[in-house]
């Protein structure tokens, strides 16, 4: 099916695979037909679709490498052999990327309408020794994040959509009890932050001021009206936004906020990070356990814990800087972190 | 073209399909904010602003942005939803976040859109602070500063380049909040092909493009009791300058002009329409030559320093095609400091000539070194835009559409409508063929008016039969027109006599002007600018009694080898050529 004059039908079908430079955006069908036409990779505005008007401003069928890699199986095996896995309205499998929180990570297929149960636990494995599954973000950096207490449900394109969450690029990133959903929707966020094309003011401005209130609330300065403020520019964001970055970009935050509220309210009223992964909501202190080995001292990088032999040391709070070093090596576990 | 049926706001619409949302509402009188858009350009949807609500299936909505979006049959739209509403408003907030918010010591204070959008939308407090996008102010230019950080992103600088111009110095680079407009590599905005036309800074909102301002210098000038100062009024700014006092576009103050320079303090008042007319004239009798000598063809006018920029970096090819006539500007200011001083005994180094122009390239052309006098001096000494002119009749307290009438200062002062013509798309080929067909063929009938050449078509072409011969003629105006017709001669096209304008609809559209410049303000200066011709008493360059004293009584004849020594100039090629 490949090359000049395709089974004597005078049609050819040449492939060229061009590499991208990496931009997130360029993942966006008209950012990319920009990309491949040499210009910078921003999105166009739709209508006109690619379909209609792409590349060169000829017709262009746009889909995922996944989606292109199935029609020759689809040819050689047929539709019925195709729709033969799946539920009805989500024939096939789906490739996921199981990463995070789970004993088993990679690449795997699955028929579509599993459920994430299943796809976590019997595939993944569950979470790692002594801690348990939290959420679950699919699609990739903009998708949501569904809570475990969802997870019985299937894994297809109406469902996850429904719980806020997202097919997307079939990324799936799990957290467990460690993880500060805050903190987490604040990493995705800065990275399509980072990745907007800079063309809309509402993806290039907003998604910056929400990153600055996550940073703000992650480090203990947050305000109550914050989360208010939050679901206000996630919705202008994702109403008013251009391409599918801008218009996803804030679910991470969307959907933490929808299932895990009590954690920004913690953050906020309490300046308390449960997970104990915000920094500056944490301190350091030493227990009456402690033998004065003095090693802690020795590795504070800062150093700002003093003592000497006989009594219990002390950590300067004003100085530390919450690098975790003191806990991590004292071999009593006389420093707690709170 | 069928039409297509939908709703607006409830209010039944039919429009041609293919029309946008925006040109639907606008049909009903529904003004859609936008701050992006521009009707001149490709639509780009950035801001964001003009979205509006369009009804999905069961109950749902979307927003789409109305500059772009196509109406459909049967569409039920909403512009005016507290939803839209808040969003404009939240998107006006987000952009006053990373804004300098310098209003009272802004340029742009009182025509800026951003303000206006913030009016509008009764922004009374500031909803975000944070982070600031930086970026160095660049002054390397002479005639436009760019100052980043009052930028909105909204492209049309980029786009306008781009696509009016085909120069293409600006683009945005960096991604995120990191987003910027910057010449290439972030090279010093005179380092580039940037021709220094101001088209971006007509098209800017807000004040990230500014004119390089010599009001200092010239005020410094104006108050020096050993300098002489004279000025020269381009023929465009006489219909222009109104606008900066509340007029509508197109009202020409030309008699006014005298007046109010001479109470600013100018001790002499020339005009530019003079120096077309001697344009005209060398490059008529340029034309006649090549027309004798069979070439080289076409003869391209020179004009407009912008073009001329263009040319040097793009098309050196076409050198030696180009009119050695300097420039109207450039040649009363090389009269100015030798047959004026001259004749009136000055020292032409005591004479300080200022122009007032519509154009930023004229603060590039006069400091060419090839427009300086033998002894170093340079032929005109400062420009002014017709926005700084506005500017400093205002802090001289001047109310010019009041004012009584007076007369340019004699000879350097006297003009026709031919050289009033040069501030027009086509009008500088027209005054040209008004004196030339005369010179060829005495006998026959002067043709004033060459319809072809007239309007506002991007490329305009026709055919004039001179004496014998039939010439053919082009006239692009914005410089990726000017491109279009170069690569079509080089393609074969057979043109003789072509002229390039740099600005759209020529100077009357130059970057110079007053905000706003756009499609309407355009056509109704050009109008003035046509009418004005009309009713004047002389409407050909060789029957303007001052040039025919200044031939006979200094210079000799066209073409001479004095004209040429002080009224021609050179061209050199430049880098970068370009991309
Ligand atoms: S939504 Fe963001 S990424 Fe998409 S076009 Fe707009 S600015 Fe670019
Ligand atoms: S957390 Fe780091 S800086 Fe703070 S006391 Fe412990 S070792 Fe020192
Ligand atoms: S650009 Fe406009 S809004 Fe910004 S400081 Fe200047 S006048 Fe004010
Ligand atoms: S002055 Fe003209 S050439 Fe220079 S950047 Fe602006 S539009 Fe482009
Ligand atoms: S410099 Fe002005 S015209 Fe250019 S993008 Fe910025 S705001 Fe728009």
């Amino acid at each position: 099916m490949l090359g000049p004059n395709i089974l004597g039908t005078g049609k050819d079908l040449h492939v060229e695979i061009v590499q991208g430079a990496g931009a997130f955006v360029c993942g966006e069908e008209t950012a990319m037909i920009s990309s491949i036409e040499g210009k910078r990779g921003m999105a166009r505005n739709k209508p006109p679709y690619p379909a209609a008007h792409g590349f060169h401003g000829h017709p262009t069928c746009v889909n995922n490498v996944e989606t292109f890699a199935n029609v020759p199986l689809i040819l050689a095996n047929g539709v019925d052999w195709f729709r033969g896995v799946g539920t009805p309205s989500n024939a096939g499998t789906k490739i996921f990327s199981l990463s995070g929180k789970v004993r088993n990570t990679g690449l795997v297929e699955v028929p579509m309408g599993i459920t994430l149960n299943e796809l976590l636990h019997d595939i993944g494995g569950g979470a790692p020794a002594g801690s348990v599954i939290k959420a679950a973000q699919t699609g990739g950096p903009s998708g949501g994040c569904i809570p475990a207490d969802r997870m019985s449900t299937p894994v297809d394109y109406e469902t996850l959509r429904k719980l806020g969450g997202m097919m997307g690029s079939g990324g799936l990133v799990v957290t467990d009890s460690g993880t500060c959903m805050v903190n987490f929707a604040k990493f995705f966020l800065g990275f399509t932050q980072h990745e907007s094309c800079g063309k809309c003011i509402p993806c290039r401005e907003g998604t910056k001021r929400m990153l600055e209130i996550l940073e703000r609330i992650t480090d203990g300065k947050g305000k109550r009206e914050d989360m208010d403020e939050l679901r206000h520019l996630a919705a202008v964001i994702s109403r008013t936004s251009a391409c599918g970055l801008g218009q996803a970009a804030p679910q991470p935050v969307v959907s933490t906020l929808r299932y895990f509220e009590h954690e920004y309210i913690s953050h906020i009223v309490d300046t308390r990070c449960m997970a104990g992964v915000c920094r500056s909501l944490l301190t350091y202190h030493i227990l009456p356990n402690c033998r004065s080995c003095g090693l802690c001292a020795r590795k504070c990088p800062v150093p700002c814990i003093s003592g000497s032999k006989g009594e219990i040391y002390v950590i300067d709070n004003d100085r530390c800087i919450k690098c975790g070093e003191c806990n991590r090596v004292c071999p009593f576990g006389a420093v707690a972190r709170t | 073209m069928s039409d297509v049926n939908l709703t607006i706001n409830g209010i039944p619409v039919r429009v041609p399909t293919g029309s946008t949302l925006l040109q639907a509402a606008e049909s009903i009188s529904i003004r859609i904010p936008t701050l992006c858009y521009d009707k001149q350009l490709t639509v780009s949807g950035a801001c964001r602003m003009c979205v509006v609500e369009v009804a999905g299936p069961a109950g749902s909505t979307r927003l789409e942005p109305a500059c772009s979006y196509p109406v459909q049959e049967g569409m039920v739209v909403r512009t005016n939803t507290r939803e839209l509403r808040d969003a404009r408003r939240t998107i006006i907030e987000l952009i006053l976040a990373n804004h300098p918010r310098a209003c009272q010591t802004c340029i742009r204070n009182q025509r800026c859109d951003l303000q206006s959008a913030c009016r509008e939308y009764s922004i009374d407090k500031i909803r975000y602070e944070g982070e600031k996008r930086h970026h160095a102010i660049d002054t390397s230019s002479v005639a436009i500063t760019r100052h980043p950080d009052y930028c909105i992103l909204c492209g049309k600088c980029v786009k306008v380049c781009k696509e009016v111009q085909g120069v293409y110095a600006l683009d945005f680079v960096r991604r995120g909040f990191s987003t910027t407009v910057l010449p290439p590599f972030d090279r010093d905005l005179a380092e580039t092909v940037c021709v220094l036309c101001g088209q971006c800074l007509l098209k800017c909102p807000v004040a990230a493009i500014r004119d390089k301002s010599y009001l200092n210098k010239v005020e410094a000038a104006l108050e020096d009791p050993n300098k002489i100062v004279t000025v020269q009024v381009a023929p465009s700014v006489r219909v222009t300058i109104g606008e900066l006092f509340g007029l509508p576009p197109g009202v020409s103050l030309t008699r006014k002009l005298p007046t109010a320079l001479r109470r600013i303090g100018f001790d002499y008042v020339f005009d530019t329409d003079f120096g077309a007319d001697m344009a005209v004239m060398e490059e008529g009798h340029e034309l006649i030559g090549r027309l004798q000598a069979g070439g080289p063809f076409p003869l391209i006018t020179s004009c407009s320093p912008g073009w001329v920029k263009f040319m040097e970096h793009f098309y050196p090819e076409f050198i030696p095609n180009m009119s050695s006539a300097k420039s109207p500007q450039q040649i009363v200011g090389a009269l100015t400091k030798t047959f004026f001083a001259e004749r009136n005994r000055i020292d032409h180094k005591k004479l300080f000539n200022v122009s007032i122009m519509p154009c930023s390239a004229k603060k590039f052309e006069i400091q060419r070194p090839e427009h300086r006098l033998d002894d170093g001096t340079r032929e005109v000494d400062a420009v002014l835009t017709t926005r700084e002119f506005g500017d400093l009749l205002k802090l001289h307290e001047v109310d010019v559409p009041t004012l009584p009438d007076s007369e340019f200062d004699p000879i350097l002062g006297d003009s026709t409508g031919a050289g009033l013509m040069f501030g027009v798309t086509g009008g500088m080929m027209e005054a040209s063929l008004r004196t030339v067909a005369s010179v060829l063929d005495p006998t026959s009938h002067p043709r004033l008016e060459y319809s072809a050449l007239r309007g506002t078509g991007g490329i305009k072409r026709g055919s004039v039969l001179v004496g014998d011969r039939e010439l053919k003629l082009a006239a692009a105006h914005g410089l990726a027109n000017a491109r279009k017709v170069l690569d079509s001669i080089k393609a074969g096209e057979e043109i003789h006599f072509l002229e390039v304008m740099a600005c759209p609809g020529g100077c009357i559209g130059g970057g110079g002007q007053p905000l706003p410049t756009d499609e309407d303000s355009r056509r109704r200066r050009i109008e003035a600018m046509y009418a004005e011709d009309r009713g004047l008493p002389i409407r050909q360059s060789h029957k303007n009694p001052a040039i025919m004293t200044v031939y006979k009584e200094f210079l000799g004849e066209p073409n001479g080898e004095k004209a040429h020594h002080l009224l021609h100039t050179k061209y050199s090629a430049r880098s970068p050529r370009g991309f």
